[in-house]
This record gives structure tokens, C-alpha cells and sequence, in this order.
């Protein structure tokens, strides 16, 4: 029926469909819990969701990952995405010791705008500092990288101007790449082979003039970007629904508004054939932005259903820093299980400490607040 | 010493296994049967608390289960289960977060199999 059939059959099924009309949405909650709809088992399955989900790879660039996660709730394609945003780990500097800054730039601001640098380092190599021995965060060489700025600002061939009158500087731009590393300890044999640095070496940091100099030692360790943004590994980590729309047969559009009808839409979304009949390109129908244009002109009521599919989660993530942007999404995934295993052991602890208290409870009628 | 620079971050990484009792704690009010609780989860937001709202809601012995954020400035996550009395809610929690780690596998599996088929290895 449509021009190319993309979309499987089941897109179609309407309990997978959230409405998008003028001026609201409807049916946005998933309905697939058991007692929701009259004799159907809707309980958790796993070789059902082994059946139903569906994870497609469209597009994967130097920096960026477009994929499709199929046949999942809500809620758990957001735990991934937030997990991404703020709970996958990388490593940025944290600890800034300012020797000299007699450049224009306040110390504060600069330690902030040298935090926000992303490094190359891979996460897996550092360990966290709060897990350090003895006292608590104390630097090693295994969960703290050290890096120098010393730059300082001068003439190039002292005085003299050039013919456009300006004169040549050295150093008048601070730039990521002027960090050097300085390995500590067993560094030197662990990073060998990638020694740490920034991925964008021509970050500007900080103008000098000369006679200004900068000196700092900045120490890098493991966070999350729940602490502060500087540890997210991504740009962006976002999801949308996949876009539906649905041409009712009863009422087609009248040939003369084809055009008109088409730009209501995303480019490529709408072909018009030579008769001025209307139809649905699938493999476009993704690219639509469902601006709801369509349902502002009166001549169109009727004619078309707008609409997104609640389980379809087309994802788009930018890496920024040190992984790969295939690698992201299994990060999270790996982020995700660590969370479910910490609680899960420490729940054994509630089923053992079950039946202990309770019996204690019930000798005295008192509750015993002891146990915090 | 050498020998002693070696052994102190082993030392740590049994801690690092080491359960935190801590991290989850049954609330006060619970039904003698066992069959309705609430519990607290320390250092865990809406990332887990939503996700294991559903699994959990997704078993037919459940009733009911909720989340909440009591304070939006306390680290703290608290989930409420009832069931229809064949299964205690610590029963239910403990199904849930196996069918979640279940559910994660699946995808994590799935997500692989796609990157080798696009040609990409990890």
C-alpha cells in the first residue's frame, strides 16, 4: 500500500500509539501491566521481550551514534539515558594549585574553565580517589593524573613591529594543549601506550600580553556528571519517539492541496505522485518533527492522524572525551547492572534481617529503635 | 617497602566488594505478614527508582508499587510494594531487580550483536 514498507506491521498497532493532536496528546502511559487490559497476561516475560526487542545501529560517526531501541518501557530507555548524562565516569581536573597568574583571567574563573577540559584518558585506568587507602582520598598514582601549565607570555623578536604595525607574540593564547603531563609512579609504563592529554588540543584557556605568565599544577581525577558536568562523557544523550502518521482512506486529500499538504510536513516525508495523490514515505517518516502544522488548516481536518509509538526510542548521543560513541550505551548498560547488584546484595541483608527483628518486636510489643 | 605498597590497594578492592548494608533499609509500618513494606534506597534517584517501579509492577503477584523522592535535597529513594499475599514485598523487590538485571543482559546481548553486524568491535 504505501510506497515503501518500512515500518513492520506491528507499528501499527494502535495500543503502541501516543496521539499528538492540536492542542494535547493522548494515551502517553504504557497500558502492559498485568490487570490492565481483561484476560491478557501482561506479567513479565523475558522470552516474550527477547521477541519484541529490537535494537538498530542507523548511523555511527567519529563522534556520534544514532540508534533505535525497540519494544522497551519508558522508564528504562530514560534510566539509560540519564545514566549516560550523568553516571558514566570519566576523568577531568579537579584540583587546581595556582603558583603564579598574572594574567587578566581571575584564578577562580580559570580553574573552572581548565575543569571543563575533556581528557583522553579511559576511565578503566584510573580508580576513584574516595576509594583510596588509609585516609580517605588521598592522591596515588593509580587514581590521580598530574598535569603543569607553565606558560609565560613574551615578544618574539623584542620590540620591532611588522609592516601592520601589531607585534609577534609568543604565547598570547593559553591553550588545552599546553597542559603537559607529568606521569607519577607506575604512569609512565601504564599510559604509555596513550598518554593522557586533551582530545582538543586549541581550547582557549586564557589570554596573556606579555610579561604575564600562568603556573599551575592541576591534579585530574574519576567523577560522574552528576557531581559536575565536567564528568559527562557526552554532549548529549537524548531519545525521541518515532513519528507516525497514518492517512485516513475515507478522506483523502483533494489533488489541488497536495502541495500545500506536503509542506505541512518534513521534507521527504510527503510524496506527491503525478495524479496529485498523496502518500507516506516510511524510511522518511522517522525525519518528521510532527510540528502539528497539518492540524492547523481546516481543509485538512480529518485526513490525517498524527501520532508517535510509545516504544520506539530512537536514541541520539555525542560522545565528548574518551570513548568511543558505540562504546557509551554498553557503559550505561554496565552502570545500570552495577546499581541492580549493589542493591541486590544489600537486599539479601533484608531478607536475613527479616524474620530476626520481628519476633524481638513481638516478645515486649515494643519496637527496638537499635539497629539504625 | 615494595611488598607493602602492593598489598594496600587489594586491600581495597575487597572493600570495594564488601555489602553495604547501608544502602537499602526497610521503613518502619510494614504489615506483620510481610506482604506490604516500604523501602529506602540510599544514593539512588528516579534512574532506578522508575525503572524498578515498572519490573516490579510487571509482577502479577504485585499490587501495587510506587516510587518517591520524599526531599528533593536528600539523596534518598523510597519505594513502596504491596502484593496480593502470596509473595512478601522483600520477595517481590528481589524478583524485580532479577528481572531488571535480566532485562539489561537482553540489551546489553542485542546491542552487540547489532555493533558486529555493523562491523564495529568492542
Amino acid at each position: 500500500m504505501a510506497s515503501s514498507s518500512k515500518l513492520p506491521q506491528s507499528a501499527y498497532n494502535p495500543r503502541r500509539h501516543v496521539g499528538v493532536h492540536a492542542e494535547w496528546i493522548s494515551d502517553v502511559s504504557s497500558t502492559d501491566y498485568p490487570g490492565h487490559y481483561p484476560h491478557e497476561d501482561h506479567s513479565w516475560d523475558l522470552e516474550k521481550f527477547k521477541q519484541n526487542l529490537q535494537v538498530k545501529v542507523q548511523r555511527l560517526s567519529q563522534r556520534s551514534i544514532e540508534f533505535d531501541l525497540v519494544g522497551v518501557d519508558a522508564s528504562i530507555a530514560n534510566a539509560f539515558r540519564r545514566i549516560l548524562i550523568a553516571e558514566v565516569p570519566t576523568v577531568a581536573i579537579e584540583h587546581v594549585y595556582v603558583w603564579n597568574n598574572t594574567s587578566v583571567i581571575q584564578d577562580e574563573v580559570l580553574a573552572h574553565r581548565i575543569g571543563l577540559v575533556p581528557l583522553n584518558v579511559d576511565p578503566s585506568m584510573v580508580e576513584w580517589r574516595k576509594n583510596a587507602p588509609g585516609f580517605e582520598g588521598q592522591p596515588n598514582d593509580r587514581n590521580t593524573l598530574v598535569f603543569r601549565l607553565p606558560i609565560s607570555c613574551e615578544r618574539i623578536g623584542g620590540n620591532k613591529k611588522n609592516a601592520t604595525g601589531t607585534q609577534q607574540l609568543k604565547n598570547e593564547y593559553v591553550k588545552s594543549g599546553d597542559l603537559v603531563w607529568q606521569p607519577q609512579g607506575e604512569q609512565v609504563s601504564v599510559f604509555e601506550s596513550c598518554p593522557p592529554g586533551p582530545t582538543n588540543k586549541d581550547i582557549v584557556l586564557a589570554k596573556l600580553r606579555p610579561g604575564q605568565e600562568i603556573d599551575m599544577e592541576l591534579h585530574a581525577i574519576k567523577g560522574v556528571g552528576k557531581d559536575h558536568a565536567k564528568w559527562s562523557p557526552v554532549a548529549t544523550a537524548s531519545y525521541r519517539l518515532h513519528p507516525l502518521i497514518i492517512l485516513n482512506p475515507e478522506k483523502p486529500v483533494p489533488p489541488h492541496l497536495a502541495q500545500k499538504f506536503a509542506k505541512c510536513f518534513s521534507p521527504g516525508v510527503v510524496t506527491v505522485d503525478e495524479d496529485g495523490e498523496v502518500s507516506i514515505d516510511e524510511k522518511n517518516m522517522r525525519q518528521d518533527s510532527v510540528s502539528r502544522e497539518v492540524l492547523r488548516h481546516k481543509e485538512f481536518e480529518g485526513c490525517v492522524q498524527l501520532k508517535r509509538i510509545r516504544d520506539w526510542f530512537i536514541f541520539n548521543v555525542e560522545s565528548e572525551g574518551p570513548y568511543a560513541p558505540e562504546r557509551l550505551f554498553l557503559e550505561s548498560i554496565l552502570v545500570m547492572r552495577q546499581k541492580i547488584a549493589t542493591i541486590k546484595d544489600a537486599a539479601e541483608g533484608l531478607m536475613r534481617g527479616e524474620d530476626e527483628p520481628v519476633p524481638e518486636a513481638a516478645a515486649d510489643g515494643d519496637v527496638e529503635m537499635t539497629e539504625t | 617497602m615494595a611488598q607493602e605498597d602492593f598489598d594496600v590497594p587489594m586491600d581495597t578492592q575487597e572493600q570495594e566488594q564488601d555489602v553495604d548494608l547501608e544502602k537499602i533499609k526497610l521503613l518502619p509500618n510494614a504489615s506483620d505478614d510481610g506482604t506490604s513494606a516500604s523501602f529506602q534506597v540510599i544514593d539512588e534517584d528516579h534512574t532506578l527508582g522508575n525503572a524498578l517501579r515498572y519490573i516490579i509492577m510487571k509482577n502479577p503477584e504485585v499490587e501495587f508499587c510506587g516510587y518517591s523522592i520524599p526531599h528533593p535535597s536528600e539523596n534518598k529513594l523510597n519505594i513502596r510494594i504491596q502484593t496480593y499475599g502470596n509473595i512478601t514485598a522483600v520477595e517481590a523487590l528481589h524478583q524485580g531487580l532479577d528481572n531488571l538485571s535480566e532485562l539489561c543482559v537482553t540489551i546489553e546481548g542485542n546491542f552487540r550483536e547489532q555493533l558486529e553486524k555493523v562491523g564495529t568491535n568492542i
